[in-house]
Order: structure tokens, then C-alpha cells, then sequence
């Protein structure tokens, strides 16, 4: 009999996290995440895992290098300004080709912004965030139980393709408490690691590097890595859609705005308004193809979002100007339905001047 | 017949790019000799600075990883705590160490993570050119120091292993240099002392080597190693800062 318990987001990410099968966790205080690295301090050590408060960001991210590259799950979590000094060693580890999980519980920026919600980093978790020509896997939570659900996932995903999978949540879904179903089943262990540095006994020796001084090599790795991004973008592209069928505005949103939307088509359909809706669920890869469909008989797309237009921005990629779109940005506030409703309104009146 | 010399089974034969006169290949190959004596190369893991020592997994038969600029000693340590059973190094320069990896280093030790940290401090930036590095010595020239490092200008000298050496959380510290064969074979004692510290009493060791420079000090290695004996133990004096084996010293608490 699966368990219903009522948990915050940021506790039920920690605890989808355990369940995985997290074997190493390094955390850094900073608010709003701080109940995951709470939650982690008390679980980890129980089940006789490790659990390390670091000493920056940085000692965290690179503490999820060394585990893994140990053969180990592991993972790390903060939110926005402490996600930027972790991006580092987040470019390494997609160098190293180093499976390992990131929440990024997102509060207002730029700068120490504000500790209220945004989704200020969508850019810097879908665009790669470190230097370098990476990819990593994005994974967007609108609930609790998704907090649980997607963490958990993050872990597989991370294994099998050998990349950092990144939780975007945010200050709403860290703080919030819903019911979190945990299930009785146990996760799949992970993948054989033929390439973990356990000691050389019985073997050559193995070794986890970025650095490739080599003629043409790092040309060759980088192909190797986008190949594996190329597997991802086929197999791994999730996003729910609801409405979408014969949707007059298509509205695209992730985490608490796609729950908000998911208000306002209800609420626009019963005043005679065809509202449809399309929340990714992995923003990186981008459900383009989902997007397309779903646009393609309606009179306009309407993003959603708490930043100024950063998803926007690939809804754009996607739709590549067959579409108008428009765009609902706050910064740092979560919009209500009924201004949704309005935008969405004044889309379609601009569509028939 | 007895054998007098030979490679250590660790090291690998081959050529390495380090520059005449330069410290780093005799510090891989203590490293290697003891890794061999103490029969531990199949369960032994090394991080690989930034710095001259980047390619040290060129030379050291084990498993390594090479980390972001600094972070190794917190690479190693977590290795540490997920491979209890293994055996971890981590190899660092001066500005790894001292500069952008301060952090690391004094929190690794402060948590009295059982890994063995080798520090070579040749004073100097060497694969960057030779700019001034956080153990640069006073009026020393470097690149960035043209004039000489000036205290008021530029800062003083850190002193790594009597800035470890105030926390309660190492169980072992040295310093040691390479300038002649007493001087290599107290290093080589101090390397295996600082994996026995790991192996034996699950606590943190550091070993700094003063190590020439002779391509940035722009010194022939001759000169580089009278340098060494003459000006550098000067600023960094030989011993031992911690060690809770002494007869009579406090014992610290080893990591649970």
C-alpha cells in the first residue's frame, strides 16, 4: 500500500531523492531550498549515505563530481544565486560526462533578487549555464508529488545518458504542502559504471578528465556529447497538454504558471473562450514538436511565465513565425487566471484587426 | 644480485613534459614508490591538479580524475566517503592550493576528511608562465610581480602548513623539500607517513614539497635547489606542524 504523506516541495524532492536511491548529498544553505538540505541531513545519515553541508557552492557541485565519478548517485540542491556558483562545476561534470542531479529551487534575480518565486534561470539551465558547448536535462515540477516524481526520475535520466539532470522548481513548490504518494515499488538500480573510479585492482587504470589538449579530440568529444543530447531530445521530450485540440489561444507554461493556465483554460472555456494549454515538462529537451501540433489551428500562442520572456524565446524556435505570440512576463510574481484571460483576449482582438 | 634501482610498477615509462630541473618528477615518483610499498595501487584514487601536474594521470598508474581549478581536495574527499575502502590523493600547486582553492583546502582539513593532500609549492605559477603565485616570496620576480613581490603592493607569502596547522582537524602535517637525497628520502618518508595517517588512522594529511622552479625562477636547476635551501627554508622552515603520533602530542578526533 503506497504512502500518502503531506511534505513541502523541497521535502519531497529530498525524499524522491532517497527513494531513488541518492547515495551522496552536499548542500549549502540558502533559502528558499533550505527544507531540502534539512530533510537530507536527517534521512541521509539514517540510512547510512553521506550527507555533507559544504562550505560554498562550489565544494557542493564538486563534492557531486567526485561521488559520481566514484560510481556513486549523488546530488546537490540550492536556488538561483547559489545555482550560478555551482554552474562550474556543472561545466565539468558535462565535460567529464558525469551523471548527477541538481535542484534549482528558483528565487528573484538577478543579484540576490529577492527569496519569492521566479523563473528568472531558465535560460542558464536550458542553455547549458557554465561555459562551454553542453546541454543539460531539465526537468520542470508543477506539484509536490512531481517534486517527488521528476527528482526521483532525474536520477535515471542523469545514469543512463551520463549528464546532469536539473530540477527546476521554484520559491512556490519548495515551500508548498500537498500530499506526496511514495511508492511501494523500489526504483530501478542503476546501470553498471564501467568508466567509475573505484581503484585499479584487476584492470587498467581509468580516468575522468576534461581536459583534451589532443589534435582534433575535443572536436571529437563534443560531437560524442551532442549525439547523446540528439538520443535525449528523441527520447526523453515530456510535457502534458490539455485542450490543445481545437485550442483558439494555445497557452505554454511550466511549474506554478502552467497551474495557474491550467485555471484559466477552465475558466475561459465556461465564458466561451478555446483556451488549450501546453506545460512542458522537460524544458530542455523542448516539446517542439508537441507545440507545433497544437498551434497549428490555433489564432495565436500565448507564453506564460515568471521571467521576461526566456521560455518565450523557444516557443519561437519552435513555432518558427507561423504562429503570433504573446507574452505574459512577471518577473517575480506568480500571474492570476484572470490575467491570463486578458491577455489571452486581447490576443485574439489583435488577430481580428 | 641485488636490485639497486628500479621504476616503480605505479609509474608509468614514459616521457613527461616537465621542464628541466623541475620538482614535479620527483615527487611523482615518491608518490609511486609507496604506493607500491604499501601494496595499494588497486585501491588507490588521485585527482590531478590545474596547473603544471594536469597530465599527472599520464604518469601515475591508478585511477584519477582531474577537477575544476582548485576543488580537489573536496573531489577526493567526497570519493572518500562514498569509497571508504579506497585510497585518495589529492596532488596540488600552490595556486590551486593557496589561491583559488583556499576554501577547499581549509575545510577538507578542518572536517578531518581521512585524504592525503601533496602540495608542491614551487612559488611560482608555473603552467600559466610564471606568474606570481600566493607563496611567492618577498621581492621574488615574477610576471606579474616584475619588480619583485612587495608586501605592501601585493601581500605576504601564505605559510600553508602553519595556517593548517591552527585547526584542530588535521592529524598530520609536513613540510619537506627535494634539494638533495637526505632531503628526497625524508620526503619519501613523510609521503608514506601521510598515507599511513589515511590507511591506518582515518585522518587528514597534508605533505608540502618545496619544489624548484628552475624555468620560472630563470635559474639553472642547480641554482633553483641552492635557491631552495638557502632562501626558501628560509620563509618556509622544514618540520612538522602536526602530527598526533608524536609522543605526547594531543590526539585529535579522527572522522567517525
Amino acid at each position: 500500500m503506497a504512502q500518502k504523506v503531506l511534505m513541502a516541495g523541497n521535502e519531497a524532492a529530498g525524499e524522491g531523492a532517497v527513494q531513488a536511491g541518492c547515495d551522496a548529498y552536499f548542500g549549502y544553505p540558502i533559502t528558499p531550498q533550505n527544507e531540502l538540505t534539512a530533510h537530507m541531513a536527517r534521512r541521509m545519515p539514517e540510512l547510512g549515505r553521506v550527507f555533507i553541508q559544504a562550505e560554498s557552492e562550489l565544494a557542493a557541485i564538486n563534492m557531486v563530481y567526485g561521488a559520481s565519478a566514484a560510481g556513486k548517485r549523488a546530488m546537490t540542491s540550492s536556488s538561483s544565486p547559489g545555482i550560478s556558483l555551482k554552474q562550474e562545476g556543472i561545466s565539468y561534470i558535462a565535460a567529464s560526462r558525469l551523471p548527477a542531479v541538481v535542484v534549482n529551487v528558483q528565487r528573484g534575480g538577478p543579484g540576490l533578487g529577492n527569496i519569492g518565486p521566479s523563473q528568472g534561470d531558465y535560460w542558464q539551465a536550458t542553455r547549458g549555464g557554465g561555459h562551454g558547448d553542453y546541454r543539460s536535462i531539465v526537468l520542470a515540477p508543477a506539484s509536490a508529488q512531481e517534486m517527488f516524481d521528476l527528482t526521483a526520475r532525474a536520477f535515471e535520466l542523469a545514469d543512463r545518458y551520463r549528464m546532469c539532470a536539473i530540477v527546476l522548481a521554484d520559491a512556490y513548490l519548495g515551500q508548498m504542502m500537498e500530499p506526496v504518494v511514495i511508492p511501494d515499488e523500489p526504483f530501478p538500480a542503476p546501470p553498471p559504471k564501467p568508466w567509475a573510479l573505484t581503484g585499479c585492482e584487476g584492470r587498467p587504470p581509468r580516468l575522468v578528465r576534461s581536459l583534451l589538449l589532443g589534435e582534433g579530440e575535443l572536436e571529437r568529444h563534443t560531437y560524442a556529447l551532442f549525439d547523446t543530447y540528439r538520443q535525449v531530445e528523441r527520447e526523453e521530450t515530456r510535457w502534458e497538454a490539455m485542450a490543445a485540440e481545437d485550442a483558439d489561444v494555445v497557452l505554454v507554461a511550466y511549474g506554478m504558471c502552467a497551474r495557474i493556465c491550467r485555471e484559466a483554460v477552465a475558466l475561459g472555456r465556461r465564458q466561451g473562450m478555446r483556451l488549450g494549454l501546453i506545460r512542458p515538462i522537460t524544458l530542455w529537451p523542448f516539446p517542439n514538436q508537441a507545440l507545433t501540433v497544437a498551434a497549428a489551428g490555433a489564432r495565436g500562442v500565448l507564453v506564460v511565465e515568471m521571467s521576461m520572456g526566456q521560455m518565450a524565446q523557444d516557443v519561437r524556435l519552435a513555432l518558427e513565425g507561423r504562429r503570433p505570440i504573446a507574452l505574459l512576463g512577471r518577473p517575480a510574481f506568480l500571474p492570476e487566471a484572470q490575467e491570463v484571460l486578458e491577455c489571452a483576449a486581447a490576443l485574439l482582438e489583435a488577430r481580428k484587426q | 644480485m641485488k636490485t639497486l634501482y628500479e621504476r616503480p610498477d605505479t609509474l608509468r615509462r614514459c616521457l613527461t613534459h616537465y621542464c628541466a630541473g623541475c620538482g614535479h618528477g620527483i615527487v611523482h615518483r615518491l608518490i609511486a614508490e609507496v604506493v607500491d610499498e604499501l601494496g595499494i595501487r588497486g585501491r588507490t584514487v588521485g585527482a590531478a591538479p590545474v596547473g603544471c601536474a594536469v597530465l599527472a594521470h599520464q604518469y601515475l598508474k591508478v585511477d584519477m580524475c582531474e577537477p575544476a581549478h582548485g576543488r580537489t581536495p573536496e573531489v577526493v574527499a567526497a570519493i572518500k566517503r562514498v569509497r571508504p575502502e579506497c585510497v585518495v590523493f589529492s596532488y596540488q600547486g600552490d595556486g590551486d592550493l593557496a589561491a583559488i582553492g583556499t576554501a577547499e583546502t581549509i575545510h577538507v582539513a578542518n572536517r578531518g576528511e581521512p585524504v592525503t593532500v601533496f602540495f608542491v609549492n614551487n612559488a611560482v605559477y608555473g603552467m600559466t608562465g610564471g606568474q606570481m603565485a600566493p607563496t611567492t616570496m618577498l621581492t621574488q620576480r615574477t610576471t606579474t610581480t616584475p619588480t619583485g613581490r612587495d608586501a605592501g603592493y601585493h601581500g605576504h607569502p601564505i605559510r600553508v602548513c602553519e595556517l593548517l596547522a591552527t585547526l584542530d582537524g588535521p592529524a598530520y602535517i609536513e613540510r619537506v623539500t627535494l634539494t638533495n637525497p637526505d632531503r628526497v628520502r625524508q620526503a619519501r618518508r613523510a609521503v608514506r607517513k601521510g598515507f599511513l595517517t589515511q590507511i591506518e588512522r582515518n585522518g587528514y594529511s597534508l605533505v608540502e614539497f618545496l619544489s624548484p622552479c628552475p624555468t620560472y625562477w630563470r635559474m639553472a636547476p642547480i641554482e633553483a635547489m641552492r635557491f631552495i635551501e638557502d632562501e626558501m627554508t628560509k620563509v618556509y622552515p622544514l618540520g612538522v606542524f602536526r602530527d598526533w603520533e608524536a609522543p605526547g602530542a594531543a590526539k585529535g578526533k579522527t572522522r567517525k
